[in-house]
Order: structure tokens, then C-alpha cells, then sequence
């Protein structure tokens, strides 16, 4: 059951090689822009046809290339929200959710106004695609996608086309929406908030190539690769570098500590986890690394104070930055010594 | 006053319009839809070749092909019992020709335009390629064809070279607006030509009118 992607193509300039198998309901792809993402996509969808490999969704092949399987596009029945709605825009919003029927009107009404129903498209029926908002633009999308049935729904970037105060509400609507449809669904984004609310399951895209596949939070928690750590968002990077077979050094902010238990050696950088850091004017140590540090500049935002600190025995090495939430903040005395508290949870290696 | 070379130009220009119309749209989807791109650039220069060479020429090489002692011509005349050469038929014909790849040339155009995207979607939404064509690619793209269509009616309109090589200047039977008014200036009756410019004026006025009407009307849908 679920899909099975193993796949080659090679364009001008960009190889793509994607092998996944989804192990959750909700797959998520994930990468930056230009990484081959919506490519994969098109793959799955027939739009485009691979160079090699397999693509299987719920024990039906779809693409084979060893056995010259490639069915059509038309015949896949994969349900697609392009990234731009893709709407007909020279068709009324009830002939766009039903253009794919073939049958009588009569017969056909009852599936329309299930669909009006559930995307809560009632009194837009005979307006065009360009009379309606984002978010109404996105619905109608997605219920001329699911009219059908299909056995998969995929969501290219569904939020990208948004303005961002539009973004947050329409997100929470979706997930609620998608999670009462009890199919597989794909969302391709770059956004980490996306992939962390809606996806338990996840894949890593860098370059064309999938370098990560595995449970949505085991990847949040311990990204495993430099480039996946970056775009989940971890701030502090540094390369390591093995003083004693237990004594490991943060190369870019000066900092050495002791390890327990051996390191694979393929480690070669840390990340630190920006909520299991701590600042305060005590030395005390109860297991964690605690380093003096030195304030350079603090940020006010809404919640938080963004504070950005150096090792003050290493000050030509790179800053580490920290939120403060207020109420701590004001308990710091900024004018006394100031330590770093490093959890040891907080410390995630990386290659 | 003669008015018959009016309704022979209107008939013929109507009739040649029609044609090119449905075969140059279906020309365009099949030039569009071949996937080997040398096939697809030979077709694309016959198809266009008759917009760059004198109308003299392609009159010429019609006459070899519809000529009574040419093979197709003797096939027409002896099973068909058909005539083309100096037949009301040949100026629809060479109107046909001449206006052919502006038909063409704008449906590809018209075609070329319509979001990738669309299509794309519609087959992941199961529409049969047909289904696709006459719903989704050829209502967008109709401002454009229909654009063509007018330029075609223009074009064929005006037919002269072609015309006069395969149809002649029969009066009443293949003399068209063209050929009326060379003839009149010929025998030296200027006021008749005079009459006849003024008619094509006022045909050529309206078709621009009618196209500009479209276009705008196209643009308030759009808002």
C-alpha cells in the first residue's frame, strides 16, 4: 500500500533521482526551491515521463520503465492541486469542478452540490475564476481535484500563491478539511511549519536527489544532514573537530566539551536546538556545557528578545543567536557575567 | 452598375474563409502535437510558404496541378466531370491558398499561448485529449483564431495574382472585386473602378471594426 516512487530523469543541466516509499498518510516533500520537487510530482502524475525507474501507488503500477508500463495521465486517477490553481478560466466554478464528469446535468448535481457543501462554495456557483479570492480560488481547485475520487490527492506549494495573512487561516482549514478525507495525500513545500503541522511523514529533497526519508518528527528532531538542518531552520552551525577520542571541539564559536558515549566519526558538523539553550548569570553546572558569553546585539519581536552572544575566550569566532522570551529576559542582569547553558539534548550532529 | 464582381468576391472570400478556418486550426493542432522536431519544421514550412511567394507563383503552380492536362486536372475532368480551371471553384480555391497561413500561423500562435498549466491539469483530471482540444485549448485561444479568421476573410478578399492565373476574368463568373477593378482601369472607365474601391474600403472598414469589437470584448470578459 502507499506510494512507491524510484525514479531517474536527466535535463538540461539537472539530474533528478528520487526513491521513496510513504509509510504515513500524509507524505511530505520537502526542499528548496528549484530542488526538483514539482518535477517528482509531474512524474507521479504523468505529466512528465521519467528517464528509469518505477512509480507504484497502492499495488498499481503506474510507470515501469524495465517493463514499458506508463500509464496516461487521464488514467492515473491522482487527484492534483497545481501550484497556481491552474483553474479554467473562461469556465464558471461549478463547470470547473465538474468538467471532469462525464454524464447528464441531473446527474451530476447531486456530486456538485456535495462539493459547493463541503468547500463552502455556496452563491459562487456562476462566477469566474478571476471574481474570486485566493482561498475561494484554492477551494474550487481542490474540489474539482477530489470530485472524482481519487486515489491520491497531491498539493504542489498550496500556499505559495497566498498573501501571508491569508496564509496561516487557510492552512488551518485545509489540514482540518484533508484530515477528514481518509486518503493519501502528498503536499510538496519549503515551508517547515507546513510540513511539521500536516505531514507524518516526510522526504528530503536537495539537488534533484532524496537524501532523507523517515517519520516527520524523528527528521525535526535530529536532521541528520547540514542542508536538511538549514532549511528546518536551525540558526547555530558549526563544524566539530575531534580533539580526543571524548573531547569534541565547536570549531566557529570556540567551544570544547566531553562526550559520553563515541561519535561516528561521519559527524561533521553540530546544531544547536534554539529552545534547550539557556542565558543567566549563574556558572553552575548541572551536566549541560556552560560557556561565558558575551552580548553583541539584542533584538526586541513580538514575544521574544533575539539576543546574539560570543564565547568570550574565542571573540573572532561566530556568534550563536538565542531567543529570550520577556519575562526571562528581565530577570538576566545584562551588566554582571553571562553564561550559555547548553542542554546536552540541545547538541545535534549532523554530516 | 455592375454588382455581380460584389458577390462573387463575398462568396468566394466566405466560402475560402470557412475552409481555411477549419483546416488551418486542425493544421495548427497537428503541427503542434508532433513530437519529432524535424517533422514538425518541414510541415510548418509548407504549411506557411504560400504567405512568402508572389501570388503569380502560386497561381502557376496550381495550374499544374489543376490544369485539364496535368494528372489530377484529367482526373477531376474525366471521372468527376469536375472543371477547376476558369471555374467559379478556382477562385475560392486560390483565395484558399493565399490565405491559408495567416489562419495557420495565428492558431499556432493562439495555441502556443494557452497556459501549459491548463492542459496539464485537465489530464490529470482524466479529460480525453479530444474533450481537452474542443473545451479547454480552443475556447482560449479564440480570440486569436478568431482574429485569424477575419485576417483570412481579408486576405482572401483581396486575392488578385493567384486568382487571375487559375480562375481568369470570366464577368459573372470568376471576376472577382481585384480583377473588376484592373479591368475597369484597363479600359480606361475610371468612375466604375472608383466604385469598386470605394465597396472594398467599406468591407475592409467594417471587418477591422468587427475584429476590434471582438478583441475589446474579449478583454471586458478578462475583468
Amino acid at each position: 500500500m502507499g506510494l512507491e516512487v524510484d525514479i531517474r530523469k536527466k535535463v538540461k543541466g539537472f539530474s533528478l533521482d528520487i526513491s521513496f516509499k510513504n509509510q504515513g498518510l500524509h507524505l511530505g516533500i520537502f526542499g528548496a526551491s528549484g530542488s526538483g520537487k514539482s518535477m517528482t510530482l509531474k512524474c507521479i502524475a504523468g505529466i512528465i515521463d521519467p528517464d528509469e525507474g518505477r512509480i507504484v501507488l497502492n499495488d498499481k503500477i503506474l510507470f515501469d520503465s524495465e517493463k514499458n508500463i506508463n500509464i496516461k495521465p487521464q488514467k492515473r486517477n491522482i487527484g492534483y492541486l497545481f501550484q497556481n490553481y491552474a483553474l479554467f478560466p473562461h469556465l464558471t466554478v461549478e463547470d470547473n469542478i465538474t468538467i471532469s464528469l462525464n454524464g447528464k446535468k441531473e446527474d451530476i448535481r447531486p456530486k456538485l452540490e456535495e462539493m459547493i457543501k463541503l468547500f463552502k462554495l455556496e452563491g459562487l456557483e456562476r462566477k469566474y475564476p478571476k471574481q474570486l479570492s485566493g482561498g475561494q480560488q484554492q477551494r474550487v481547485a481542490l474540489a474539482r481535484a477530489i470530485i472524482k475520487n481519487p486515489d491520491i490527492l497531491i498539493l504542489d506549494e498550496p500556499f505559495s500563491a497566498l498573501d501571508s495573512h491569508l496564509k496561516e487561516s487557510l492552512e488551518v482549514e485545509l489540514f482540518e478539511l484533508l484530515k477528514t478525507y481518509n486518503k493519501e495525500v502528498v503536499l510538496v513545500t519549503h515551508n517547515r511549519e507546513e510540513v511539521y503541522k500536516f505531514c507524518d511523514y516526510m522526504i528530503f529533497i536537495d539537488e534533484g536527489k532524496s537524501i532523507i526519508n523517515e517519520n516527520t518528527k524523528e527528521i525535526f528532531n535530529e536532521p541528520k544532514y547540514y542542508k536538511v538542518s538549514k532549511l528546518l531552520g536551525y540558526h547555530n552551525i558549526s563544524e566539530i573537530q575531534y580533539l580526543t577520542n571524548n573531547t569534541i571541539k565547536a570549531t566557529r564559536w570556540g567551544i570544547s566539551y566531553k562526550i559520553d558515549a563515541l561519535l561516528n566519526n561521519e559527524f561533521t558538523f553540530i546544531a544547536l536546538k534554539d529552545n534547550l539553550l539557556a542565558l543567566n548569570n549563574s556558572s553552575v553546572s548541572n551536566g549541560e556545557i556552560v560557556v561565558e558569553v558575551a552580548v553583541l546585539d539584542i533584538i526586541e519581536s513580538i514575544n521574544s528578545f533575539d539576543l546574539l552572544v560570543k564565547n568570550v575566550s574565542y571573540m573572532q569566532g561566530d556568534s550563536i543567536s538565542l531567543k529570550v522570551d520577556k519575562k526571562t529576559f528581565e530577570a538576566i542582569n545584562l551588566k554582571d557575567n553571562l553564561f550559555l547553558h547548553i542542554d546536552n539534548e540541545a547538541l545535534v550532529y549532523l554530516r | 452598375m455592375e454588382i455581380s464582381p460584389i458577390l462573387i468576391s463575398l462568396k468566394t472570400a466566405i466560402v475560402a474563409t470557412i475552409f481555411t478556418f477549419v483546416f488551418g486550426v486542425f493544421a495548427a493542432k497537428l503541427v503542434l502535437d508532433i513530437k519529432s522536431e524535424r517533422i514538425k519544421a518541414v510541415l510548418d514550412t509548407v504549411f506557411t510558404i504560400p504567405l512568402v511567394l508572389p501570388p503569380t507563383v502560386i497561381g502557376f503552380l496550381l495550374l499544374l496541378i489543376f490544369g485539364v492536362k496535368r494528372p489530377i486536372g484529367r482526373f477531376l475532368l474525366e471521372f468527376m466531370g469536375v472543371r477547376i480551371v476558369f471555374s467559379w471553384q478556382a477562385t475560392v480555391i486560390a483565395a484558399f491558398v493565399i490565405a491559408f497561413p495567416l489562419m495557420y500561423r495565428t492558431a499556432i500562435g493562439a495555441f502556443e499561448q494557452v497556459d501549459e498549466n491548463l492542459i496539464m491539469a485537465a489530464r490529470t483530471l482524466g479529460m480525453s485529449e479530444a474533450k481537452i482540444f474542443f473545451k479547454i485549448i480552443l475556447p482560449l485561444a479564440s480570440p486569436g483564431i478568431l482574429g485569424g479568421a477575419i485576417l483570412s476573410f481579408a486576405r482572401a478578399l483581396g486575392e488578385f495574382g493567384a486568382t487571375a492565373m487559375i480562375a481568369g476574368n470570366i464577368e459573372n463568373k470568376t471576376r472577382t472585386l481585384p480583377l473588376a477593378i484592373y479591368s475597369e482601369v484597363s479600359a480606361g472607365n475610371m468612375k466604375q473602378a472608383t466604385y469598386y474601391v470605394v465597396v472594398v474600403l467599406a468591407i475592409s472598414f467594417i471587418v477591422m471594426l468587427l475584429m476590434n469589437y471582438f478583441a475589446r470584448k474579449q478583454i471586458v470578459k478578462d475583468k
